[in-house]
């Protein structure tokens, strides 16, 4: 079983100029950011793309103000969500109110994410090859055939292992291993 | 989150795909970005005038420095002219 660096240890060699500490962290949040963009918000991928880019360069840019170096999980959720409301402001006399309330289930997505976030940190701490096997299946939308291939395992039994990887994330997730 | 079923599990990994190829390798690259941009900061916190010529349209600043306005830079580099 891996053990994944904690947000705060990555923050802290974020700060003291670590690159690769940073290439973490991006990796860490960036399908978190993505999906605030373009579930929450529904932002089109054009401005998807100009906020995801913003929360980084700002995340990176003001790391030394964070208050509690674990608080940067909801730190880039706000953030995130400041600036998709401001691109759907742009042009609009809508209130961030009125706004969250037109995207539709805002909170309810957050939340959603949320819980994503903590099961996506489940299956980095199960790591590899569970890891993989289920982020292509299920994040990726990857067939049997094409993990089969890519891993080198018989079609045939990906299924199995998916099954198995998912017990095993289970088992982690409720403190189980 | 409190309860670990199969299917939730299953569920909220399908939330989180991927952003397009590209988008986290720019955001993983933004301290380069960022130097690069330096001479153009530096420049614009001693010329108020060249500042305002940034501020008011980034994208062409960039090119005029002959920088690719990609939304990462073009993000550093307003996020940096906010900071000073």
């Amino acid at each position: 079983m891996a053990v994944p660096v904690s947000d705060a240890e990555l923050v802290q060699r974020c700060r003291a100029g670590d690159e690769s500490a940073w290439h973490e962290l991006v990796e860490r949040f960036s399908r978190y950011v993505y999906a605030i963009c373009v579930q929450a918000f529904r932002l089109s991928p054009h401005d998807a793309e100009d906020v995801f880019q913003e929360v980084f360069a700002r995340v990176y840019e003001h790391l030394g103000r964070l208050r509690s170096d674990d608080a940067i999980r909801p730190w880039i959720a706000q953030l995130t969500r400041r600036l998709c409301i401001d691109r759907l402001r742009g042009g609009s006399r809508e209130s961030p109110a009125e706004l969250e309330e037109e995207a539709g289930g805002v909170d309810e997505t957050l939340a959603a994410l949320d819980d994503a976030l903590t099961v996506r940190a489940g299956l980095d701490a199960v790591g590899d090859p569970c890891r993989e096997i289920l982020d292509r299946f299920f994040c990726r939308d990857e067939s049997y055939r094409v993990i089969g291939e890519a891993l080198e395992l018989p079609a045939g039994t990906i299924a199995s292992r998916i099954s198995r990887c998912l017990a095993k994330l289970r088992a982690h997730l409720e403190g189980r291993s | 989150m409190t309860g670990y079923d199969i299917e939730r599990i299953a569920e909220l990994l399908r939330l989180l795909t991927p952003p397009p190829e590209g988008w986290t390798r720019a955001a993983q690259e933004l301290p380069q970005a960022r130097a690069e941009l330096a001479s153009i900061v530096a420049r614009a916190e001693e010329d108020a005038a060249f500042r305002a010529k940034v501020v008011a349209d980034l994208e062409a600043a960039l090119e005029a420095e002959g920088i690719d306005p990609t939304p990462s830079v073009v993000a550093v580099l307003r996020v940096r002219l906010e900071a000073d």
